[in-house]
C-alpha cells in the first residue's frame, strides 16, 4: 500500500473553504471528520435523517478535490457480483472455444481468469483506480448484513481477494464514504472500521446560508422568517422533521409564488410543502395557531 | 481545587476519558482508543471545538451517546479553569461599609440581572448568553444574591444550579419579553412562533447553567465524582419511573426509530426462518413416486402469524410515563399485529381503542384518556383486582384462543385484592399472556405490591427503560 499518499486537505479551514467553493457548506463537525478520515486513510460513516446532506457531502468533497466518484447504491438483496466483481462468463466461453485445438488446455484455463474476463463493480473499481477516488457507499443499512462482511476487506485494508486471481490492493487509497439512514443497526465490525458522524439538521446562521447559496432570489428577511420557522417546527413532535432539503423547496415554492412575507395565509397554504403527513399538517396548524 | 494532570501525560489523560465513558454505558474498544489517539495527533489541540467532533467521531458509534460524550467532554476537556476569563460584568449590590479597591464585590442584584438576561435572550446571541451564564454562576457562588437568602462565600464557593436558576428564574421572564416584541398588528401565529422561540433560548439558558455548575463542580469535587452522578443518561437508558418530563419527551421521539428497528430486525428474523420444518406426511407422499425412495424431501411451509393483541394498561400517575410509552411502541408496530386493541384502566377498565387509530395524533392521547375514559369508582387510586373483574365482565369476550394479552403496570394494588381467579380465567383462554412491570425486580412484592403473587400466574418482565422493554417486545413478536 502506498504509504506516502498525500492528504487531499492541508487543514481542516481548508476543507471548509474548498467545500464552499463547490457550493457545501460545512459546520465543525463534518469538516473535521472529513479530514481526520482523509489524514487517518479511515473510511467515514455518515449517519442522519433524510435530506440533511449526507450524499452531498460525497459529491462535494469528490468535487472539491477533483476525484472522480464511484458509487455503489446499496438495496435489499445486493450481492457480491453486484458490489465487488463478477467473471464475464459469455466471454470466457468464446475464448475457451476459440482456443480448442490449437492450445493445451492448462493455458486456456489460466488465461480465462485473468483480467480480461473480469467486470469490475464499484467496489473493484475504486481500488483499482489510480486516479484520486471517492467512493460513496450509499444507503449501507438497506442492504442485507452478509454484504458488510464483504465490506469489511475492502473498508480495512483497501483490498480486494479474488480466489481465481489473488489480491487486488489499492495503489491509491480511495476516500470511502458510507450513508446509513439507521433504518437497522450496522454491525459493530463494520462501525469499528470507520470513522462515524452524525450528521444533524444545521444550525439557524448555517441554514440561512445553504438556503441562500440555493435559492439566492431570496431575500434576507424572508429567509431569515423560513429558518426560524422551520426551526419551530422541528421542535415539535412530529412524525417527519422537516429537512434542509424541504426548507430549500419551501424557499423555492414562496419565491414562484410571489410572496415576499411569511404571514399567516403564506404559511398555511404551503405548510404542505414542509410537512409530508397529514397528522403533522394538522399537529402544526393547531399548535401554531394557524386557523 | 482538585489538580486535572494526569501521570501518564496526554495518553492517560485520554484513557480516563474513555473509562468514564465506559462507566456510562457508551461501548468503547481499545482499537477506537487507539484511532482516538491518533485524532489527537492529526489535530491541532488548541481548537477545541475540532478536538471535540473528532474525538466523538473515533469513539461513537450511534447519535444516542451523543450526550453523554457532551457532557463528559466539558468535564475533561474544559475549555477553561476556575471562572475563566469573561468580559460580562454581573450586577452587585453595593455593601455597606465596605470600601476601597480590595473589599470583596457585593452581592448579586437580581432584578438588575434578570434584565440584562432578559435582553439577551430578546436578541437571542448565543455566545453572550454563554458568557453571562459562566459569569452568574461564578458571582452567585462566591458573593450570593441580595434579597433571597443564598449566601455566597468566596473561601469555600458552593456552586449549585438549583439555586441559580431558582433566583434567576428565566421562565418568568417569557411574558415580559413577548410583551416587550409585540406589535400592535401580530397574529396568532408570529405570536406563538415568537413565544417557541424565547422559550427555546430559555431552555438552552438553563442547559448552559447546569454544564457551567457541573464544570465547577468537578473543579472543586473532583472530576471522577461528578462523572458518575451529574452525567445524564442515554435514552434508552432512562428508567421509565424516575424520567422527568424532558426525559419523557426525549424517549417519545424514539419511538419510531426503535419500532422501524424493531421491525427490520423482525424481517430479518423471518427471512432465516423461512426454510420451515420437515413435513413427513408429504415427503411420504412424494416418495411413492420414486419407488419409496424420499428423493426430494418436502417442507412445512410457515404462515406468520399476526396475532391479536390485547393491552390492559394501568394508567395511574405513578406509572403513565411507561405506559405511554408502550403504547406508543405498539402503535408504530401495528402492522406487526392484525388486531390490537386496547384497555386502559385505575379502578375499572374502559376501551380506548379508537384514541389510538392509525394516523392519530398521539402525543396528548394519554390526557385524552383520563378525560374521556371511564376510569374511576371512589378514590382514583389503582385496584387491579376490580379493572380485572370489570374486564372479564364487559369485555370478556374479546379475548380468543388467538389473543396475545399484554398487561402494563406495576401491580401494587393499594392492599387491594389482587383477584387472582379471573385474572387466571383471562389467560388461560388467550394464546399467550405477559405482563411488563417497569419496577425493578428487587421491589416486587414490596409494600402494596402483588407483582410476586401475579408473577405466579402469568410470566412477568422487568421493564425499566426502552431499552429492555424493546428486547422484551422483540422476545415477544410472532416471527
Amino acid at each position: 500500500m502506498n504509504a506516502i499518499q498525500t492528504p487531499l486537505f492541508g487543514s481542516v479551514d481548508e476543507v471548509v473553504e474548498r467545500l464552499a467553493a463547490v457550493g457545501y457548506l460545512a459546520n465543525t463537525a463534518v469538516a473535521t471528520t472529513v479530514y481526520l478520515a482523509d489524514r487517518l486513510g479511515k473510511p467515514l460513516l455518515v449517519e442522519g435523517p433524510a435530506g440533511v446532506g449526507k450524499t452531498e457531502l460525497a459529491k462535494a468533497v469528490a468535487e472539491a478535490t477533483n476525484a472522480g466518484l464511484v458509487r455503489l447504491q446499496c438495496y435489499e438483496g445486493i450481492d457480491e457480483a453486484r458490489a465487488l466483481y463478477e467473471w464475464n462468463h459469455a466471454k470466457q466461453l468464446l475464448r475457451i472455444t476459440a482456443g480448442q485445438g490449437n492450445e493445451s488446455w492448462d493455458a486456456t484455463r489460466d488465461d480465462v481468469f485473468s483480467e480480461e474476463f473480469l467486470l469490475p463493480r464499484p467496489l473493484l473499481t475504486a481500488i483499482r483506480r489510480d486516479e484520486p477516488t471517492v467512493l460513496l457507499i450509499d444507503e449501507m443499512d438497506k442492504a442485507d448484513v452478509e454484504v458488510e462482511g464483504l465490506l469489511l476487506e475492502v473498508l480495512s485494508d483497501y483490498q480486494v481477494s479474488i480466489p481465481e486471481m489473488g489480491t487486488v490492493t489499492a495503489t491509491r487509497k480511495p476516500f470511502a464514504l458510507l450513508t446509513s439512514n439507521s433504518t437497522r443497526e450496522l454491525s459493530e465490525a463494520l462501525k469499528r472500521r470507520c470513522l462515524f458522524l452524525h450528521l444533524d439538521f444545521p444550525d439557524a446562521d448555517l441554514e440561512r446560508r445553504i438556503v441562500l447559496s440555493r435559492v439566492p432570489e431570496l431575500t434576507e428577511k424572508l429567509t431569515d422568517a423560513l429558518v426560524r420557522t422551520v426551526r419551530v417546527l422541528r421542535a415539535m413532535e412530529l412524525r417527519k422533521a422537516p429537512s434542509v432539503a424541504e426548507t430549500i423547496d419551501w424557499g423555492r415554492t414562496l419565491l414562484a409564488l410571489g410572496m415576499d412575507t411569511l404571514d399567516d395565509d403564506a404559511v398555511r397554504t404551503t405548510l404542505g410543502v414542509v410537512l409530508k403527513h397529514q397528522s403533522d399538517q394538522v399537529k402544526a396548524t393547531a399548535e401554531l395557531h394557524l386557523n | 481545587m482538585t489538580i486535572i494532570a494526569n501521570e501518564h501525560g496526554l495518553p492517560g489523560h485520554l484513557v480516563d476519558f474513555v473509562a468514564a465513558l465506559r462507566t456510562h454505558g457508551v461501548s468503547v474498544g481499545p482499537g477506537e482508543t487507539v484511532d482516538a489517539a491518533e485524532v489527537l495527533g492529526a489535530l491541532d489541540l488548541l481548537r477545541r471545538e475540532e478536538l471535540r467532533e473528532g474525538l466523538a467521531a473515533a469513539l461513537l458509534r450511534r447519535s444516542g451517546q451523543r450526550e453523554v460524550f457532551d457532557s463528559l467532554f466539558e468535564l475533561y476537556w474544559p475549555p477553561a479553569l476556575g471562572a475563566g476569563s469573561t468580559e460580562v460584568h454581573v450586577p452587585r449590590v453595593e455593601r455597606e461599609g465596605a470600601d476601597g479597591e480590595d473589599a470583596p464585590p457585593g452581592p448579586v442584584d437580581v432584578d438588575a440581572l434578570r434584565e440584562i438576561l432578559a435582553e439577551l435572550l430578546k436578541n437571542g446571541d448565543n455566545e453572550a448568553l454563554r458568557t453571562l451564564a459562566r459569569a452568574v454562576v461564578d458571582a452567585l457562588g462566591q458573593a450570593g444574591a441580595s434579597g433571597t437568602g443564598i449566601r455566597g462565600s468566596s473561601a469555600q464557593p458552593s456552586w449549585s444550579a438549583y439555586q441559580a436558576l431558582r433566583v434567576i428564574s428565566p421562565e418568568t421572564l417569557l411574558a415580559s419579553i413577548m410583551d416587550g416584541l409585540r406589535q400592535p398588528d401580530d397574529s396568532d401565529f408570529t405570536d406563538e412562533m415568537r413565544r417557541r422561540e424565547i422559550r427555546d433560548r430559555i431552555a438552552q439558558f438553563r442547559k448552559m447553567v447546569t454544564d457551567e455548575v457541573r464544570r465547577r463542580t468537578a473543579e472543586q469535587r473532583g472530576r471522577d465524582q461528578v462523572a458518575k452522578t451529574a452525567v445524564p443518561k442515554q435514552a434508552e437508558q432512562v428508567e421509565f419511573l424516575s424520567a422527568y418530563a424532558e426525559q419523557l419527551a426525549l424517549l417519545r421521539r424514539t419511538v419510531h426509530p426503535l419500532a422501524r428497528r424493531l421491525a427490520a430486525r423482525l424481517a430479518v428474523r423471518r427471512k432465516h426462518a423461512k426454510r420451515g420444518t420437515l413435513d413427513m406426511r408429504r415427503t411420504l407422499r412424494r416418495s411413492m413416486s420414486t419407488g419409496g425412495v424420499p428423493m426430494k424431501p418436502a417442507y412445512k411451509t410457515r404462515r406468520p402469524g399476526r396475532p391479536e393483541l390485547v393491552i390492559l394498561c394501568d394508567v395511574s400517575g405513578s406509572v403513565a410515563g411507561f405506559s405511554h410509552f408502550t403504547l406508543l411502541l405498539v402503535q408504530a408496530l401495528r402492522e406487526q399485529f392484525s388486531k390490537v386493541r386496547v384497555f386502559a384502566f385505575v379502578e375499572k377498565t374502559d376501551e380506548v381503542t379508537h384514541l389510538f387509530d392509525p394516523g392519530a395524533e398521539l402525543s396528548g392521547v394519554m390526557q385524552r384518556v383520563l378525560r374521556e375514559a371511564d376510569l374511576t369508582a371512589f378514590d382514583g387510586h389503582s385496584d387491579y383486582g376490580n379493572a380485572f373483574g370489570s374486564f372479564a365482565e364487559s369485555w370478556g369476550e374479546v379475548i380468543t384462543s388467538k389473543s396475545s394479552v399484554l398487561i402494563l403496570g406495576d401491580g401494587r394494588t393499594n392492599y387491594r385484592d389482587p383477584n387472582l381467579a379471573v385474572l387466571r380465567r383471562i389467560i388461560g383462554v388467550a394464546r399467550h399472556a405477559h405482563w411488563l412491570n417497569p419496577e425493578p425486580r428487587r421491589q416486587w412484592g414490596s409494600g402494596d405490591s402483588a407483582a410476586l403473587r401475579y408473577a405466579d400466574v402469568i410470566p412477568m418482565h422487568e421493564c425499566r427503560t426502552a431499552g429492555q422493554l424493546t428486547d422484551v417486545v422483540e422476545a415477544l413478536l410472532p416471527v
